[in-house]
């Protein structure tokens, strides 16, 4: 039965585990220099951790709920577009908005700055980067009302069409006041000018902050997850008419996995543009779900851990692991002709398709690292047939 | 200028358009009918057919690249079905359309290995790619030869559907997978025989496709595909007329949008540009959202109930 | 029965599906507390009624009410409301053809079991359970989420998926339990326990129980009445002593003989 205490054990060594991870990556944040060679270790946990939450929220709606969407792209586009709009600075707007006349003219981290100092500037971007979460929940909602009756493939091709709907509106030239049409925006609030003066010592936050962002989002799912609504969004995943028949409102249930999935890759979308500093609607193309659904694939759907993991190795593979392969060395080996631009990933599309052809289930299936590292058996299924 | 002269460049160029998505379309629509798979990485055969033919037109006379480009299209489409899908017939729906997806992005990434990402330019091939001038409105012959080669390999293909007994088996197993099995008809010989009808139209649709764009890039076939695959299933999936009227119908919305700021100018409607050729992509999204929220089935689709 | 409040209220209730009609004019009504059974031959339409008074399906026609207040109506008529004029239109005027989901009506009291066992694969006993009383939950989605202090998995298995289903139904709160085939694939020894089970939950819940069963022995051991319909028609209707001696449900059972 329910052991309590041995329950709040095991959250507590979750907790610690987490917290020296962060304090970890504070320290390496300090310690890596921009020209040393492990610099690339950053970037990967910058990036990684812009997929992990993209990932962990698209697992939550495809994984969880079993509601097939390929609009991520779409919702993570909205997310960075809202973040940037909101914080570029007043001087900079009119060089970022070259051919067009600005409509908005506000800029969070700057207005809160202004009247609260330092504290009032990091708020400015969270509430930002809450309005970027809040804003793809919102044109999920709308999206959702019409969409969301549909089924498996009928609905994962029509989310797909609307972030290729959504991309096209973002690069209208009439709505260029506000998403500068198809130029990209950059100038506002980015990871590498976020800093922590204390006193004399200035601490940076450049990857620190994404981290953090995304862990917290994370921990939010896993508690989704594992509440009474991520149950129940797991029997409409099982069987949707089991779900209805126990008073589950599908139609509910549903939109609050989608809108929440939505909110979360906003957020990631939002996080995104603040590693890169640029945001741009046409990189927000299909590939970039493809590319997510490949990570919680790759991680096994189903498994938060997993989809963490997965986005990690991905990122970890094609930004720093295979390098070799696109320039000429690899694990000693030199061959120009063969490791030249793009063997990279083929190769690693190959790997791709090995784990989707023969380790199906990823590298977690559906279980959690915990329970991974605890070694435990197959948690016992109830049985039953179709 | 008067309206009709304003608009029917356009509307050629929409109905030639609308006769090449109509020979992608039919390949995921009969794939779909038989295995209920969004076959994904459709749109990139489509893409490397192209650029097949841009390396052999290099290396060969056309009487012979031709033919080659469209055998060795054919095999890749039989490859991915045996490699990639085959495996997983018993698998959820969903790992095998994660598999077409990761084909498609096999696919790409080897294109732009192997093309280092450039725009390659497709061939000029005679007589097809010359001007001509139809109603007053000047075009290439690829355009006006489109629609009707685009009808009568259609009409073939229902003849082949209707009247053989390979045709017959295709509808068998597209109406009941397990029963069809247990009638002692060959499943895997029946889909593969749709892989390779479905890749050989695409081929022939790369031609024509390509034949009226500057050059090709590892992505040219993504777009195109979607919108053949929307195409099918605003027809209805499964079937194949719908995805033929569906691919023209898409074909000549997206050129009519692209030439809206034109035609609207050129009426006296609208005083300077709205750009909606922002949307010539987005529109076909549009349409299609449109018709599975009212009629989730497409123009021909059966009504379908799930059994508690 | 008549002194009996009403739970369930079956009025000419049709299931149609293109040509087939699987359930033909059905009426019926079970009492508070009362076990009442649904028998009839394999497709006479048992499991369509209950779809269609649990909201899986619209019916064609007819009406049901729960708990004396109609919930499913479907009259032809009333969908061309707007088309009529005079009489019928004041007849149908205040009475909206509603079309309650299957959660609405859970909501409302109606729990069920499902022949073919659909519990959620992937959770444990102890979720099925706990998932089912998720409707009862009256805590916001974020304060259910900030809400960490839950139980871990049961480690159990599920020896009896059967009673499992009928757990989790009972985990609602019904006023009404449907069972559509409970003792499906049992042994006669674990259908005298299920038999058992069924009449504790009545003693002890004071629980109406509408059942779908092809256990002879377990439908005429704890019935108070029987409905058996055959082709979808209603053909008989009583307590298992008169249904046990009707010939008309004879011949639906053993089929006509043809010397008779």
């Amino acid at each position: 039965m329910i052991d309590r205490k041995a329950q709040t054990r095991k959250n507590l060594i979750s907790l610690a585990a987490v917290l020296v991870f962060l304090a970890l990556v504070l320290v390496l944040d300090q310690t890596i220099k921009p020209t040393s060679k492990a610099y690339m270790l950053l970037t990967v946990l910058q990036k990684g951790s812009v997929y992990a939450l993209a990932a962990v929220s698209m697992n939550l709606l495809n994984g969880f709920t079993g509601l097939f969407s390929l609009g991520h792209a779409g919702f993570m586009l909205i997310g960075a577009y809202t973040y940037a709009i909101f914080t570029i600075p007043s001087d900079a707007r009119d060089t970022v908005y070259q051919y067009f006349d600005a409509a908005v003219r506000v800029s969070f981290p700057e207005t809160l700055g202004g009247a609260l100092g330092g504290f009032g500037t990091a708020l400015g971007v969270l509430l930002a980067v809450l309005l970027a979460g809040a804003v793809a929940a919102l044109f999920a909602y709308l999206i959702g009302l019409p969409v969301l009756r549909l089924k498996s493939d009928y609905l994962a091709i029509a989310t797909l069409g609307f972030a290729e709907i959504i991309r096209a509106i973002f690069q209208w030239k009439k709505l260029g006041p506000i998403t500068n049409g198809s130029n990209l925006l950059k100038n506002f609030a980015r990871c590498s000018t976020f800093k922590l003066k204390l006193g004399e010592t200035t601490v940076s936050l450049s990857t620190f902050v994404p981290v953090l962002i995304a862990t917290l989002c994370i921990a939010l799912i896993v508690l989704l997850v594992n509440s009474t609504y991520g149950r129940a969004f797991q029997a409409i995943r099982d069987d949707e008419v089991a779900a209805e028949a126990m008073g589950i409102n599908l139609a509910r249930h549903k939109m609050l996995s989608f809108c929440t999935s939505c909110f979360f890759a906003g957020v990631s979308g939002a996080t995104m543009a603040m590693v890169l500093s640029i945001a741009q609607a046409n990189n927000f193309k299909s590939a970039m779900t493809y590319e997510i659904l490949l990570m919680v694939v790759l991680g096994g759907i189903g498994s938060i851990s997993g989809s963490v993991i997965g986005a990690l190795l991905f990122i970890s593979a094609s930004e720093w692991w295979l390098r070799g392969l696109d320039s000429g060395t690899f694990l000693g080996i030199t061959a120009p002709t063969v490791f030249r631009n793009g063997f990279r990933l083929v190769v690693f599309s190959v790997i791709i398709m090995v784990v989707v052809l023969f380790f199906r289930k990823g590298i977690m299936g559906d279980r959690e690292l915990p329970e991974a590292l605890r070694k435990k058996t197959k948690r016992g299924e109830v049985s039953g047939n179709e | 200028m008067g309206l009709w002269n304003t608009v029917l460049p356009y509307l050629l160029s929409g109905i030639s358009v609308g006769g090449q998505y109509a020979l992608i379309a039919v390949g995921y629509t009969m794939v779909y009918g038989i295995l209920r798979l969004i076959n994904f990485a459709h749109g990139d055969v489509f893409m490397v057919a192209g650029l097949m033919m841009v390396y052999f037109a290099a290396a060969m006379p056309l009487y012979a690249a031709i033919p080659l480009m469209i055998a060795l299209t054919v095999l890749l489409g039989f490859t991915i079905e045996r490699v990639a899908y085959k495996p997983l017939r018993t698998a959820p729906r969903m790992s095998v359309m994660i598999s077409a997806i990761g084909v498609s992005y096999l696919l790409q990434n080897l294109a732009l290995y192997i093309t280092g990402g450039l725009n390659k330019n497709y061939p000029e091939i005679p007589w097809i790619s010359d001007k001509i001038t139809v109603f007053g409105a000047t075009t290439t012959r690829v355009t006006v030869i489109t629609p009707f080669l685009t009808v009568a390999l259609v009409f073939a293909l229902v003849f082949l559907i209707n009247h053989t007994k390979i045709g017959m088996a295709m509808r068998a197993v597209s109406k009941d997978f397990e029963t069809a099995e247990l009638m002692g008809i060959r499943i895997n010989s029946v889909i593969s025989v749709t892989f390779v009808i479905g890749t050989f139209l695409a081929a022939v649709g790369s031609l024509l496709f390509f034949s009226n764009y500057p050059g090709i890039v590892p992505t040219s076939g993504a777009m195109p595909g979607l919108k053949a695959f929307v195409a099918a299933v605003f027809g209805g999936i499964g079937s194949i007329p719908g995805a033929v009227v569906g691919a023209f119908i898409i074909g000549i919305s997206e050129s009519i949008i692209k030439g809206l700021d034109t035609i609207l100018i050129t009426q006296g409607l609208i005083a300077e540009q709205v750009d909606f050729s922002t949307f010539s992509d987005a529109v076909t999204f549009v349409l299609l959202i449109v018709i599975l929220v009212f009629k989730p089935t497409g123009l021909f689709g059966e009504k379908t109930t799930d059994k508690v | 029965m008549s002194e009996r409040q009403s739970v369930l209220r079956l009025d000419h209730v049709t299931m149609q599906f293109g040509g087939v009609v699987a359930v033909d004019d059905l009426s019926m009504e079970v009492g508070e507390g009362e076990i009442v059974a649904l028998i009839g031959p394999n497709g006479a339409g048992k499991t369509t009624a209950f779809n269609a008074i649990t909201g899986v399906y619209e019916p064609t026609n007819g009406q049901v009410s729960f708990l004396g207040a109609p919930v499913v109506r479907n009259h032809p008529q009333g969908k061309m409301k707007k088309q009529y004029k005079g009489s019928d239109a004041a007849l149908y005027a205040n009475e909206p053809v509603l079309r309650p989901t299957p959660d609405k009506l859970t909501a409302l009291g109606m729990a069920r079991t499902f022949q073919n066992i659909r519990l959620w694969k992937t959770q444990t006993v102890f979720d099925n359970v706990l998932i089912a009383k998720h409707m009862l939950k009256t805590s916001s989605f974020l304060s259910a989420t900030l809400h960490a202090n839950r139980a871990e998995e049961a480690d159990q298995r599920a020896e009896v998926a059967a009673l499992l289903e009928i757990a989790r139904a009972l985990a609602t709160k019904p006023k009404l339990l449907m069972l559509d085939e409970p003792a499906a694939g049992m042994n006669p020894q674990e259908t005298a326990e299920l038999t058992a089970f069924i009449g504790r939950i009545r003693t002890e819940f004071g629980m109406t129980i509408l059942l779908i069963e092809h256990h002879m022995d377990l439908v005429m051991d704890i019935s108070d009445r029987i409905y058996v319909i055959d082709f979808g028609k209603l053909i008989a209707h009583g307590t298992p002593e008169v249904i046990q001696n009707d010939p008309r449900v004879i011949d639906a059972y053993l089929g006509v003989e043809e010397d008779a």
